[in-house]
């Protein structure tokens, strides 16, 4: 089934189907009306899959993608406009410029965790609309961990785009595994570091060019010198108003210091209640933990007595709901699995060091994170983070909002990933920018052949060196040849 | 096993070299350029004697190709160097004011750079220029195809430049396999698309990313020309292009050349003569770089069924390793002349009806890196940009499009993935942080649970940039 879902969009493909500006208008304007006309499914599917709540929905995943379908309407024009570059004196006279062109039939696979947007919208469907923008094929793999939301997909996308050259192909293992297989001519895999590794050595093998949106801890410096009222409740939106805490650019962990710590923990307590109310496993606008092996894995993270004791708000859980509150742990052991693996869940450690300056050094001893996040108004501390702190992306004193910023390139470094996108990203994302170099017969130097005589050398090295004596001398014929 | 400990302690000093910082300021990219520029003005004669040694290249190939463009990068990236460090602002929507928005290239850590052996100081240094302007430390590991100048390597590149950040390393594929199991923050491959297949496979272990610059069959479309002059212009760019860039082993040279059957006697004739004024001179032709090589392009000719079509040339000198530079007209499409890479001085000549068939031919065969086109006809000239991909596409000229710093050097499916030269080499060994700054003047509660329906109602105005939709609604004049 793979294999003929790759043929027949390379079929599509190769009769050229995808490339008139047009068409691609044509699918994006599909997709916004799907968007608008069928918001309260996809805010079902989203709630049947995560509960989750109705603002998140329309915030998180449909608005953004509207918002990303209509940049690339926008955009589109000059994007595909071709690029003139200065040409050289080495080989005036010449015209040259770049031309963006599809790389040809794409596969999206897409994570479980914003099913929608990492589909269609933002975290993935930003990449189905920057495929689409720069005119290739896609085949889009919804997750199967969200089984609602990956039906609606398959069942709604053929009603509304051109279903000759954009398919959705449901399943697990399997069916993924399958269509690693064919040979595609980009593979964009949302979701975690250890498939990743099977995803990019699987396109080794066709020598298939990859972008990979993983994910890692993203870690939130707290300095005293801030507004704390605000910075905790953007802090805790951006944990628990994004799934709950299942999101890639959720902050993982705080880092402050020790002096800071009892105010700083006072305060999340205020928020959660003010958020979430007294018994937050009743709030509507809390999200579920996906599955049961995930809210399993979660809740064997505090297991551990040494990690249970840490815990200073929270920890309930409802198994039957597959719920967990809101949970804010303090100075838990280095060494467990919830400070080592990344946590993708409601559980909140902090860390605290002596003096705030330590915690760039700490968060250099892992592994390159998709976001890092620091509060401060203390400037100095401020460029000390973005000088040092090599990241996905940053942002200071807010957590998450770049990735709604369409000029702002997302995406991970090292072992959060590889390849950006968002907006015009997306767009180069999935295109070869293909250099064009016109010449004409004006210009010839005849010094660039052999025999290779030392005058020739001359002016070859000042053609080379840009002189323009050297070009006005090669092209009035220099050096002159016996025939 | 000695060798395993060893590289392992290069890998590790070249990380703790980039973790103690040294590598990230202007000055010492600075530096480091001015030191390679130092070494190819003063080594030059010495890096002559080890290309002339490796591959019998004349100097004025050695200086057009590799040291002299080169210096022009090197140059070039001195110039620009400050300006492609300098953060990008970018907008930020009014919504998230204040707010600053900017991308700040940083360097990736530590790269390995693979140079393949018939550029094979162009193909070390031009990527090393580009990783070192950004800010990396690098391992450049040059083929053992080309000894001598993997020696000049070795021997020069510390003493100009930071040895503790930048270092050579010799060997032969048992050292890159060894190499490739650590993990690096980048690798350029340069090189043929199984091995390129291996060093993407290891990378994924580590989740390395990887730029890989392979080469490929790349045509050379050749339609009628409209003048005497223009036809020996242009045979003087197929000749050199084809048999002046390192006797045809070079990734952008011609592969092979299409031409409508009517044109191939005025054409044969103009390639015949030029041929013979440019290599009248044995050394003006570099030699096929081993034994195996030759071997491999022996087989090509001695096939049964591509013998015949030897039109010109085929005589080889086994013991000096030159090959005569050869044309052949129409071999079988299904030969190996014909489906893999040819890399060396044969030129397979195909002939069709119209010339306009030939991008039909060039579609059914794997995007090459290049692709060149001799024609005065607009329309064509569009149809190929448009009906065909490939790394590049140069009209009217080949391989010259490589000099150009504006242009991006890569290729696209079987011919590779990534791209540099110029700002490119600096941003393939970058990434490109996004860094946006807020701060606490403005507070938008609506973004908070709990929440309800009059917050979703805002915040959907607010998210059509509607600002004055959103001003109307939080006043209750509006749902």
């Amino acid at each position: 089934m793979a294999a003929e879902v790759a043929r027949e969009l390379r079929a599509s493909f190769a009769a050229g189907r995808t490339r008139p500006v047009e068409w691609r208008a044509a699918q994006l304007r599909a997709l916004v009306k799907m968007i608008e006309e069928k918001e309260g499914d996809i805010s079902a599917a989203l709630h049947a899959d995560l509960a989750k709540p109705h603002m998140e929905s329309y915030l998180h995943e449909i608005s953004l993608a509207k918002a990303s379908c209509t940049f690339a309407l926008k955009g589109m024009k000059s994007w595909t406009k071709p690029e003139k570059v200065p040409a050289a004196i080495t080989t005036f006279p010449s015209t040259a410029q770049i031309v963006s062109e599809p790389l040809g039939v794409v596969l999206v696979i897409s994570a479980w965790n914003y099913p929608f947007c990492k589909s269609m919208i933002h975290c993935s469907i930003d990449p189905v609309i920057g495929a689409i923008a720069a005119g290739n094929a896609v085949v889009l793999k919804p997750s199967e961990i969200a089984p609602a939301t990956s039906s609606l997909f398959a069942k709604l996308l053929p009603e509304y785009v051109d279903n000759s050259c954009i398919k959705v192909v449901e399943g697990g293992v399997e069916e993924t595994t399958a269509l690693l297989e064919q040979k595609w001519d980009k593979i964009f895999y949302t979701g975690s570091g250890t498939v990743a590794r099977v995803v990019m050595a699987a396109a080794a093998k066709h020598l298939t060019p990859v972008a990979l949106e993983l994910g890692g801890k993203c870690p939130v410096i707290v300095d005293s010198n801030v507004d704390l009222h605000v910075a905790i409740k953007r802090i805790a939106v951006g944990k628990w108003g994004c799934n709950n805490g299942q999101a890639c650019i959720a902050p993982d962990y705080i880092i402050t210091t020790k002096a800071f710590a009892p105010e700083l923990v006072d305060s999340l307590k205020r928020v959660i209640e003010r958020f979430y109310g007294e018994d937050p496993l009743q709030s509507a606008d809390l999200s579920r933990i996906v599955n049961s092996k995930h809210f399993n894995r979660l809740t064997s993270l505090v297991e551990d007595k040494k990690v249970a004791d840490k815990i200073v708000y929270g920890g309930q859980t409802d198994e039957k709901q597959l719920k967990i509150a809101p949970t804010v742990l303090l100075d838990v052991p280095l060494d467990t699995a919830l400070m080592t693996a990344e946590i993708f869940g409601p559980y909140l450690p902090i860390i605290t060091v002596e003096k705030i300056e330590e915690s760039i050094d700490f968060i250099n001893s892992k592994t390159k994170p998709l976001a890092a996040y620091l509060f401060t108004k203390n400037k100095k501390l401020q460029d000390d983070f973005v000088a040092n702190v090599p990241a996905g992306g940053m942002l200071v004193n807010d957590v998450a909002l770049h990735l709604a910023n369409p000029h702002l390139p997302f995406g991970g470094v090292g072992e959060s990933g590889m390849g950006s996108y968002h907006g015009k990203f997306s767009f180069d994302c999935f295109s070869h920018k293909k250099a064009v170099l016109i010449r004409g017969f004006g210009g010839e130097a005849t010094a660039r052949y052999p025999p290779y005589t030392t005058e020739k050398q001359k002016i070859l090295r000042g053609l080379i060196n840009g002189s323009f004596i050297a070009l006005i001398l090669a092209l009035l014929g220099f050096p002159r040849e016996k025939r | 096993m000695a060798v395993v400990a060893e590289l392992g302690e290069t890998v590790s000093k070249l990380r703790q070299a980039y973790e103690s910082s040294r590598t990230r300021s202007l000055a010492w990219r600075q530096a480091q350029l001015r030191g390679l520029l130092r070494l190819l003005k003063e080594q030059q004669e010495t890096a002559f004697e080890a290309l002339h040694e490796d591959l019998g290249k004349h100097r004025a190939e050695a200086y057009r190709d590799e040291v002299g463009l080169l210096m022009k990068s090197a140059n070039e990236a001195l110039r620009q160097l400050g300006k492609w460090m300098t953060p990008e602002k970018v907008w930020v929507p009014l919504v998230a004011f204040p707010a600053t928005g900017q991308i700040v290239p940083e360097p990736l850590g530590v790269i390995l750079i693979f140079a393949c052996w018939n550029v094979p100081l162009g193909l070390s240094l031009e990527p090393l220029i580009g990783a070192i302007a950004a800010g990396n430390a690098v391992a450049l590991k040059p083929s053992e195809l080309s000894p001598c100048t993997a020696k000049f390597l070795a021997e020069n590149v510390g003493k100009y430049m930071d040895a503790a950040a930048v270092k050579v390393v010799q060997g032969g594929p048992e050292v890159g396999e060894q190499l490739m199991e650590h993990r690096w923050d980048k690798v350029l491959f340069t090189g043929s698309p199984r091995v390129g297949r291996a060093v993407m496979a290891a990378a994924s272990k580590h989740l390395t990313p990887v730029a890989l610059e392979l080469g490929g069959k790349c045509p050379c479309i050749f339609d009628m020309m409209s003048s005497a002059r223009e036809l020996q212009i242009a045979v003087n760019r197929i000749v050199g292009a084809k048999w002046s860039c390192c006797a045809g082993q070079a990734c952008l040279a011609i592969d092979y050349l299409l031409v409508e059957e009517r044109y191939l006697p005025v054409l044969l004739k103009v390639l015949k003569s030029t041929m013979k004024r440019f290599f009248s001179d044995a050394d003006a032709m570099a030699r096929i770089v081993s034994a195996r090589h030759f071997e491999r392009l022996r087989n090509l000719l001695k096939d049964r069924e591509v013998a015949p079509s030897i039109l010109h040339g085929g005589s080889m000198d086994a013991e000096n390793l030159y090959i005569e530079p050869t044309i052949l007209l129409n071999p079988p499409l299904d030969s190996a002349i014909m489906t893999e890479e040819i890399f060396g001085p044969l030129l397979p000549i195909i002939t069709l009806k119209k010339i306009e068939d030939s991008i039909a031919f060039v579609r059914a065969m794997p995007k090459p890196l290049a692709l060149y086109a001799f024609t005065g006809d607009a329309k064509l000239r569009r149809r190929i940009v448009e009906e065909t991909s490939s790394g590049s596409v140069t009209f009217n000229d080949a391989v010259v499009q490589y000099a150009i710093d504006a242009l991006p050097f890569g290729g696209v499916g079987q011919s590779g993935s990534g791209q540099y030269h110029g700002k490119y080499s600096f941003e393939m060994f970058s990434h490109k942080k996004a860094v946006m700054k807020r701060g606490y003047l403005i507070e938008l509660t609506l973004r908070y649970p709990p929440w309800n329906e009059r917050k979703i109602a805002l915040m959907r105005h607010l998210y059509r940039f509607d600002y004055f939709g959103f001003v109307l609604c939080f006043l209750g004049l509006r749902r």
